[in-house]
């Protein structure tokens, strides 16, 4: 086959740059006048992008030079930290945005991938958490092991419920997770050693010799101590990015697919559904509950109220917002959904409301997501006509 | 254990299990009519308590002082609007989405929920509090040893009671009852019988959004408050219980509502060292019996069509 002719990187460089613009002066706008217009502006600029076709080249690029393009959007970011490099509120927005991000692919391994249900996210996010605060107050393990060992159990926990999750389909499927989830928080909320309704504290993270809470000078230049979650949590989501995309092209993500859409013809094809459905959530259990972690290091502080049956549906409108399967939605929405309510403070009070409203309106007007997600390309440069 | 003690426990179980099966009852009904979770239902169950105390408020400026005329006015009141809700929610929420992936549905319907709950905690005068909803009903008590049976409780349970037998004889002895069970059974073939299918649907939801209200009412009589997260938590065991018993059969629903409630009251008695556990041993015990029985205890009859 003959190499299709590549599709230009600089549609998409300058999609990267604007966005970025974008973002930095959306954190820039202090009062809400000048948030509002900010993001009438670039819901404008989208609309019009989107009607004259200028969107079509850059979203090309994104698909056709995917390694160049992840390059460029880690760019993008770093340009938008260094920008805030000594301000606490925007890099924490970032680390969160991240973090989220990373719980989300875990999610979308589940739902998107495998069609595995799970709306006990919180439950996984809490083991996480309340591994790595009891390692690390109670062990001097390092805390790159805290991490990887707050998803191991989130895992670990997670496997539990694959006996009854692999024999339920559906709905009966849904009652096991979401039965998981309330079980866990009230467990949490009755047990005395794991620090009751009151929660546990975390110690600041210390990576090769570093304290990540003390602000740091390079170059006679001062960083938000932030900079290092933030640092930390793009390291994490990077390879959970990575994780996730080389997942979803080998054939194991072909597999996982052909499960999610008729598991009687997967199983006629020789596919074995248990062991994948099972590969796939516990992979995304762990991703989860390491990301989490790490989040709980960031704020210091965990409590039984951070993990409620609200907290597992914010993270699956998350993954429906942006269009199930598709990772970049997921990064959008996670975007959104974090970082709206914290600027529009007016609208702090009513963002449970305002998400469920959303989502609704999404699901009954464009149900596949904000980004949905492209066909498979099975030949590199096959495009469906 | 003292007997009294015990009588005290499966009294207390028999009204909570009547509060399950009741909402249970509404997500059965509303399974087999159009194969949805609709799980917006235990908000309903929080407005409708909500706009029953409203109605008792109402009543109260209208100096209306004869409890039985409040509680008649209340329970019919929260029934007809919760009735009227859910005929909405079917209508301009669930009906949409027929044919869409049965998470969507399921989603939306969670979100809806949301969109109850935070409007009646936001909008609701001062509804963030728990209000303490008033006793309307006569609270005489016979003492039988060292238990206290309360009248209240009595006619509470009898009141469940005839709901649930009500919904009984309308599906089953009805006309009604009958296209709705053809509904269930195979839409393709009620509509050519000439059902309406979208009045049946809606008459499903309305029925089972009024038993929801019922339950509402019955539950803010019983324990003398209301809250705007009481729909969550009795919806979550509503559904549950509905799961456990197996979707799409009223009995199994009753069952499984009644069931739940055992458990929980058995999770307190059993476990005294650890009582505050009963809710998380009844909700392992219902993932057990779903990897015990992955589709109710009474079973749904499918068979995969390829």
């Amino acid at each position: 086959m003959n190499a299709a002719p590549r599709a230009p990187l600089w549609p998409g460089i300058v999609a990267a740059a604007l966005v970025t613009a974008f973002a930095v002066a959306f954190m820039w706008a202090e009062n809400e006048w000048e948030v509002v217009g900010v993001l009438a502006a670039a819901l404008v600029a989208v609309l019009v992008a989107r009607r004259t076709g200028w969107l079509a080249p850059a979203a090309r690029a994104f698909e056709m030079r995917e390694p160049a393009m992840n390059c460029v959007t880690i760019a993008a970011l770093l340009v938008f930290v260094a920008f805030f490099h000594d301000d606490h509120f925007p890099l924490l927005m970032v680390g969160t945005v991240l973090v989220y991000f990373t719980v989300c692919l875990g999610l979308t391994i589940q739902f998107g991938y495998a069609g595995v249900l799970n709306f006990a996210a919180a439950a996984f996010l809490g083991t996480g958490c309340y591994t790595a605060a009891v390692l690390s107050a109670h062990t001097s393990l390092p805390h790159l092991l805290v991490l990887a060992a707050g998803g191991a159990v989130a895992a670990l926990v997670g496997s539990i419920l694959i006996l009854p999750v692999l024999r339920t389909r559906g709905h009966y499927a849904a009652v096991v997770t979401i039965a998981f989830g309330l079980l866990f928080r009230t467990f949490l909320e009755v047990n005395d050693t794991l620090g009751g309704p009151q929660g546990l504290k975390l110690p600041s993270m210390n990576l090769l010799g570093m304290t990540f809470n003390d602000n740091f000078i390079v170059a006679g230049i001062e960083f938000s101590f932030y900079m290092h979650y933030v640092l930390a949590a793009l390291a994490l989501a990077v390879l959970a990015f990575a994780v996730t995309r080389r997942l979803e092209r080998s054939w194991i993500g072909v597999s996982l697919d052909a499960i999610r859409l008729d598991e009687t013809a997967a199983a006629c094809f020789g596919i074995h559904l248990a062991r994948w459905k099972i590969v796939a959530f516990t992979l995304g259990n762990f991703m989860a509950g390491a990301a989490r972690a790490l989040y709980a290091l960031m704020l210091g502080f965990i409590a039984p109220t951070n993990f409620t049956f609200g907290d597992s549906l914010v993270m699956v409108s998350i993954i429906l917002l942006g269009g199930i399967g598709n990772p970049w939605g997921a990064a959008l929405a996670a975007a959104l959904v974090v970082v709206l309510p914290e600027k529009l403070q007016l609208i702090q009070e009513y963002r449970f409301l305002l998400y469920a409203a959303m989502v609704i309106l999404v699901l009954l007007y464009r149900p596949e997501g904000l980004l949905p997600r492209p066909l498979r390309n099975y030949l590199p440069g096959w495009r469906p006509r | 254990m003292d007997a009294g003690l015990l009588a005290q426990f499966v009294a207390n179980g028999l009204m909570l299990g009547m509060m399950y099966a009741l909402v249970a009852v509404g997500f059965t009904l509303f399974f087999g009519v159009l194969d949805v979770i609709k799980f917006s239902h235990g908000d309903v169950l929080t407005v409708g308590a909500f706009t029953g105390y409203s109605t008792y408020l109402g009543l109260k400026l209208l100096g209306v002082a004869n409890p039985w005329l409040q509680v008649a006015a209340v329970v019919i009141v929260a029934c007809a609007a919760m009735a009227l809700l859910g005929a909405l929610i079917a209508k301009y929420i669930v009906m949409p989405l027929k044919g869409a992936p049965a998470l969507n549905v399921l989603l939306i319907t969670l979100m809806l929920g949301t969109v109850l709950r935070e409007s009646v905690r936001l909008f609701y005068p001062d509804g963030a509090n728990p209000k303490r909803f008033p006793r309307l009903l006569p609270t005489d008590a016979v003492a039988l040893g060292s238990f206290n049976l309360r009248l209240d409780s009595v006619l509470l349970f009898l009141g469940g009671l005839a709901v649930i037998v009500a919904i009984h004889v309308l599906i089953n002895r009805t006309k009604l009852g009958l296209a709705i069970r053809a509904v269930a059974q195979d839409e393709e073939t009620a509509k050519t019988m000439g059902i309406n299918f979208t009045l049946v649907v809606l008459v499903t939801f309305a029925i089972g959004s009024a038993a929801a209200a019922f339950a509402g009412v019955m539950n803010g009589l019983y324990y003398n408050e209301i809250n705007f997260g009481m729909g969550l938590w009795l919806g979550v065991i509503g559904f549950s219980a509905a799961i456990v018993g197996g979707l799409g059969n009223i009995y199994g629903a009753i069952l499984g509502g009644f069931l739940f409630a055992a458990l929980q009251t058995v999770g307190a008695v059993a476990l005294p060292f650890a009582s505050a556990y009963k809710d998380v041993f009844a909700f392992a015990a219902v993932i057990a019996i779903m990897a015990w029985r992955p589709t109710g205890l009474i079973a749904e009859r499918t068979s995969e069509r390829v």
